[in-house]
């Protein structure tokens, strides 16, 4: 229990890091909401199970947690990339862009 | 020994966030890193309440997230047009 | 008949809210609960009719826990993928946006196949029109609407419309 607590702490601060690594790196807004947003969900999630798990008195304040971060976190990106694609931020050179005549009309105006 | 790699790895997870936070060419960029950084410092909360052993900042991290979560959602809708 | 039905999944998904936060199952706690709860969906029923279309048989009760499987394993994929190319001195990224038709029509069934998406391997859910999503993907593998429904939102989708009409 408490090793494999501490596995899930280290994996957790692991992706945490690569999450902010990513959003460090990548080209365009939308790249880095994917590295972001991906990493540091799985990251919170393992690492708040590992606290959970290395003392259970946490363990079932650390589930309502749990649940909270992987039910709100996408919906959160989600509404960041709407918001800057509406806003028109300029995307990586070479993005392709394949949808239906009518939606590609409508973005000109 | 695990728990103090951890708290380094966090460490350097917000250095990272905070510098595109203030680098970051487009409010975008901005709201992003700080979307990132609500996620990381709950999860910084959890790791912070086991090493003193105190359950109520357990309550303190849920808050948080919360409160992070509504303000991020509020500033995309407004930056998009939509309050 | 799906009125009642709603109210009463509301009913059941505040009272969870409560033992969540609670953390206890003491009987006075329970009964609390129980009123609060009830006076909160009352007032608030007639605001959503998000749970309405839950279906409830054998067959979609099985099949929850097989979604939350499929939905950890991908993420786990997703995640593994992530670090690999953030790791990756090159960057071998090719992004696209991509345009994806689903089948499924209640509000609930579309939020969280949208949510599902977005923690899926290179996707990210931007905009939901009508029957549509707008789907940025890291590494397009698929340019037409068809072929990237298949790839990206099938294997949740099938197991969604068991579950949600």
């Amino acid at each position: 229990m408490e090793i494999a607590g501490q596995v899930l702490v280290l994996i957790g601060a692991i992706f945490l890091f690569l999450g902010s690594l990513g959003i460090i790196r990548m080209p365009d807004v939308f790249n880095r909401l994917q590295a972001g947003t991906k990493a540091t969900t799985l990251g919170a999630l393992s690492l708040i199970i590992g606290v959970g798990l290395m003392n259970t008195a946490f363990l079932w304040k650390a589930i309502v947690l749990v649940v909270f971060v992987v039910l709100t976190n996408p919906i959160s990106s989600s509404t960041i990339a709407r918001a800057s694609y509406k806003m028109k931020v300029p995307m990586f050179k070479g993005t392709i862009k394949k949808m239906e005549e009518s939606f590609l009309e409508e973005e000109e105006k | 020994m695990i728990i103090t790699i951890s708290l380094i790895l966090i460490g350097i997870a917000v250095f990272l966030s905070f510098l595109r936070l203030l680098i970051g060419p487009t409010v975008s960029d901005r709201l992003l890193a700080a979307d990132t950084l609500t996620t990381i410092t709950a999860a910084s909360i959890v790791l912070v309440a086991f090493v003193l052993g105190r359950l109520i900042y357990m309550d303190v991290a849920i808050v948080y997230a919360v409160i992070g979560f509504v303000g991020v959602v509020t500033v995309a809708r407004y930056l998009e047009g939509g309050i | 008949m799906r009125k009642v039905k709603g109210f009463i999944l509301l009913w059941l998904f505040t009272m969870i809210a409560w033992v969540l936060g609670t953390g206890t199952f003491r009987i006075d706690e329970l009964v609390t609960g129980l009123v609060l709860s009830f006076g909160v969906v009352v007032l608030f029923a007639s605001f959503t009719s998000l749970y309405r279309d839950i279906k409830i048989t054998p067959k979609s009760i099985v099949l929850m826990p097989v979604y939350l499987i499929v939905f950890l394993w991908e993420m786990i994929k997703s995640n593994i993928d992530v670090a690999l190319r953030v790791i990756n001195p090159a960057m071998p990224i090719k992004p696209g946006v991509v345009q994806l038709k689903t089948r499924l029509h209640s509000p609930l069934a579309k939020l969280i196949l949208a949510n599902s998406i977005t923690l899926t391997p290179g996707t990210l859910t931007m905009d939901v029109k009508d029957d549509s999503l707008f789907i940025h993907w890291i590494d397009v593998e698929a340019e037409n609407i068809e072929e990237a429904t298949r790839k990206v939102g099938w294997k949740f989708e099938r197991i969604l419309k068991e579950i949600i009409q």
